[in-house]
């Protein structure tokens, strides 16, 4: 244990994802030696991430203002909305260059064991977004786990009666590997989602 | 297939060592408590990454010590491979496969097959069902990797689900129930009207998941039905046929006792009544089975949503061993249900066998409990294998069938005397 402020200091810093206690301690020696300059601009950064960053009104994105850069991106397909389930995973897509419709972000997955229902997620605005008919596709980008499945699964059953196209992201063989690493379940998947080769 | 060489390091009472065996037959033999059964049960868990002593990894860890090491050459068709497992309890074991890590532990089941006799297996006769649905979930992994994975899957279907039953069996009681501090949380985060949907969605799940687990119980039922009670017959002879048979929660009814058998034939020993229920061996189609289970869910949604628990699926079958016309748990004596034990253990054997690879054969302790008859007979069938490890108190213990190499052991120090 050391003095008060640098123990709190290890204690706040071990609580953050992917640190533990050596790691926290680690940072927190590094902070110690480093110039005022520089931790001040960290601190500041803390600090106005939570003040000025808010989550966007229409897909529940990280945005600086009320709405995301994405929603007030006038160039993107209004048609197409893809489901996800963290702004992180926006990122990912957008890094493909792939998709450029809409997005929304539920705020996580259904999973009853972390006290997580549908009314946790951002269904109804979902719901409200779609109510206009605009859109014409649906596709969900949940992770490919069991609760990503259910909670696709939930969606797909809730959107059904509106009639939009409903799509679900392959999933399968990684690109550029060997088909013999692929692991039973995903080559299995792989099968399942075999589609037509067209020449 | 057999084992070429075993080194521990840091497991159970070894701080080290270092054993070469050979095909055929090899005896452990030292008093009770020197470590002779760690031996077998490090080569079990290469086999199975789980011990068939205790349920969690801790005690697998020598006093002190902060992980544990098991390697294992494995000769398979005269190639070798080497198997070597880190446990790290409280964290995430680790695994290698001549020498480069494995992403996942699971990915070096399979390189080594064992079939396991020990004192345990009485449990498999006299206990609780789980012990045979572990039995037969066991032996579907041995056999096919995969089924490690549906396994997990279906156990975490269960556990979501189990969770939202909870929520709404206390919503149902109200604010205040006896059980409320249990998921306070899950209570608030979920409102009454979204149980019953997002059900709906853990239901296809549990039906998936819980219909490949059913179908390749069912199949492997029906493979095993007439070797076990072959190996039981070679056992006893003369004291009634040993039958297995499949009770499904799936089938309506809902109590064990009127459940249905997987095969149906007349060699269950269960009567017509049970093969007019139900499911014949054909009926192991994953889809249908799915559907199946998700009409029963349906069925006995009341009572789950009353007690905040699954009621139907592979989790709460049964396989159901039968003597006679009699069942076995609670009907067989102490001989019976060891020769009906050991007949288990063999009918694996010999269905892991029919793959063309023989596994290997791990004896614990098992002769002292086997009048000489039955000590004989069991001797006879396992001595052809290519490799059968046995540990025993004293040498007499051994069968004279199944002479071979021999370590004593004492002291935690293994030492080569035939």
């Amino acid at each position: 244990m050391y003095e008060g402020v640098v123990q709190n200091l290890i204690d706040e810093l071990g609580m953050l994802p992917g640190v533990g206690p050596k790691s926290a301690q680690r940072i927190a020696f590094h902070l110690l030696a480093a110039d005022p300059a520089d931790v001040k601009r960290l601190a500041h950064a803390l600090l106005e991430v939570k003040e000025k960053v808010r989550f966007c009104r229409v897909c529940g994105n990280v945005a600086a203002e009320e709405e995301c850069r994405i929603c007030r991106d006038a160039r993107r397909d209004d048609h197409v909305i893809c489901v996800v389930e963290e702004s992180k995973d926006v990122v990912a897509i957008e890094k493909t260059r792939e998709f450029r419709g809409r997005y929304h972000v539920l705020g996580g997955a259904i999973s009853p064991i972390d006290g997580i229902g549908p009314d946790d997620l951002r269904i109804r605005e979902l719901m409200t977004r779609l109510a206009d008919g605009r859109v014409t596709e649906l596709i969900i980008a949940t992770d490919p786990n069991l609760e990503g499945e259910a909670t696709a699964t939930y969606l797909a059953r809730l959107v059904k009666p509106m009639g939009l196209k409903v799509t679900r992201l392959a999933s399968g063989l990684p690109v550029g590997g060997d088909l013999e690493y692929a692991d039973e379940v995903t080559l299995g998947r792989a099968f399942e989602g075999r589609r037509l080769l067209d020449v | 297939m057999h084992v070429a060489h075993l080194s521990l390091a840091d497991f159970r009472s070894y701080e080290s060592v270092e054993l070469d065996l050979e095909p055929g037959v090899t005896a452990f033999v030292g008093p009770n408590g020197q470590g002779k059964t760690n031996l077998v049960e490090a080569l079990g868990y290469v086999a199975t990454l789980s011990s068939h002593r205790v349920a969690g990894d801790a005690p697998l860890v020598r006093h002190g010590a902060t992980r544990a090491i098991i390697r294992a050459a494995v000769v398979k068709d005269d190639r070798r491979a080497l198997v070597e497992l880190e446990i790290n309890p409280g964290r995430a074991n680790r695994a290698r496969l001549n020498r480069s890590p494995v992403p996942r532990p699971r990915d070096v089941l399979g390189l080594l097959r064992t079939v396991l006799f020990a004192p345990e297996d009485l449990a498999l006769v006299k206990g609780d069902p789980s012990e045979r649905r572990r039995f037969l979930d066991d032996l579907l992994v041995a056999r096919a990797p995969r089924f490690a994975g549906v396994r997990a899957d279906y156990d975490r279907v269960l556990k979501q689900r189990g969770a939202l039953l909870r929520t709404a069996a206390l919503a149902r009681r109200g604010r205040g129930g006896p059980r409320r501090a249990e998921s306070e949380a899950a209570f608030a985060a979920a409102g009454a009207g979204d149980v019953l949907s997002t059900l709906e969605v853990w239901d296809a799940q549990l039906a998936r998941y819980g219909a490949e687990l059913l179908g390749a119980r069912l199949e492997l039922v029906e493979a095993l039905r007439p070797l076990a009670a072959e190996a039981y017959a070679a056992l006893a002879p003369g004291s009634g046929a040993a039958t297995l048979s499949y009770r499904s929660t799936l089938s309506t009814g809902g109590d064990t006792e009127s459940d249905v058998s997987a095969g149906g034939g007349v060699s269950t020993g269960l009567s017509t009544e049970s093969r007019s229920l139900g499911i014949t061996p054909a009926v192991t189609d994953r889809d249908a089975l799915a559907e199946r289970l998700r009409a029963r869910l349906l069925e006995v949604r009341q009572a789950e949503l009353e007690r905040g628990v699954t009621l139907v699926g592979p989790h709460r079958d049964e396989l159901f061993l039968g003597l006679g016309d009699l069942p076995a748990r609670g009907y067989a004596s102490h001989g019976e249900s060891w020769s009906f034990a050991l007949a288990l253990r063999l009918a694996a054997y010999e269905l892991l066998r029919a793959e063309g690879t023989d596994p290997v054969l791990i004896l614990d302790d098992v002769f002292a409990e086997l009048d000489t008859q039955r000590r004989r007979r069991l001797a006879e069938i396992v001595a052809p294998a290519e490799q059968v490890l046995i540990t025993a108190a004293v040498p007499e213990d051994v069968p004279a069938e199944l002479s071979g190499a021999r370590f004593d052991v004492s002291e935690g120090s293994v030492t080569r005397v035939a």
